[in-house]
């Protein structure tokens, strides 16, 4: 197994730098471009969520893991911000807490889109864990 | 820094928005003041996203689009693009935009249309 964890500061400028890590670590995998662009897709929805619904107020820390372990890969983002009190519900398709409407509230789906599994943990006042798998390499042969 | 922010074009009623390399949440949290001021002072009645600098989009992007897109079907006007790679048209068709908004070739295409 290979891993690596590193912190973020919550800062929008970090949600590129988040894909771009991905993107170089999981080449050791050997991904189609289509699958490392599903990983980056991900990372980025998944760092954005934490950057602004996490830490609305102020720039907390993002935690950010990834372990390839043979061709299944693994992304942990973590924030220690608000949490979400219906987990349910923020996973639901188009829901968004953004009164002016310019988010389209598909962070979530976008993730169980382009991942193989997602899993949110989250407690109000603790922060949200967000997990997702993916197996990297089935093209065909 | 180089094609980290939108530029607009209007040529008549056409408004054209030149898209960032990257747009996520980061690079999309101005366009909507400077397209309501753009719209609230000219008359537009068709707006067209140029993707041809674009190399990733994530939901960010969607949520864009959609309100131009709703702005724009309200006063009975129109939403093209045109210039998306593979994963920009992947993140469209995902985030169900493929259906509303036409994706054309080329510019050319869209100015003579």
């Amino acid at each position: 197994m290979e891993r690596f964890r590193m912190e973020l500061e919550s800062r929008s400028r970090n949600e590129e730098f988040a894909q771009i890590v991905a993107a170089v670590f999981m080449g050791r995998l050997d991904p189609t471009v289509e699958e490392m662009e599903d990983v980056k897709t991900a990372v980025s929805e998944a760092v954005t969520n934490a950057e602004i619904h996490g830490y609305p107020q102020e720039t907390g820390v993002i935690e950010m893991e990834m372990e390839i372990e043979e061709a299944d890969l693994t992304v942990r983002i973590r924030d220690r911000g608000v949490g979400i009190a219906d987990v349910r519900q923020a996973m639901e398709p188009m829901f968004t807490t953004d009164p002016g409407g310019e988010r389209s509230g598909m962070g979530f789906s976008f993730m169980e889109a382009f991942m193989d599994e997602v899993r949110v943990e989250s407690e109000v006042g603790k922060g949200t864990l967000v997990t997702m798998r993916k197996r990297i390499g089935r093209r065909e042969p | 820094m180089f094609e980290e922010t939108f530029t607009y074009e209007a040529k008549g009623t056409v408004l054209v928005i030149h898209l960032p390399r990257e747009l996520d949440h980061h690079n999309c949290r101005n366009l909507r003041y400077e397209t309501d001021l753009l719209l609230s002072e000219n008359y537009i009645n068709r707006i067209i996203f140029d993707f041809s600098k674009t190399e990733f989009m994530d939901s960010s992007g969607i949520g864009v689009l959609l309100n131009r897109y709703k702005q724009m079907a309200r006063s009975g006007g129109t939403v093209f693009l045109y210039g998306a790679n593979a994963q920009v048209r992947r993140v469209l068709t995902v985030g169900g935009m493929d259906k509303l908004i036409p994706c054309l070739d080329e510019e050319k295409t869209v100015a003579r249309s």
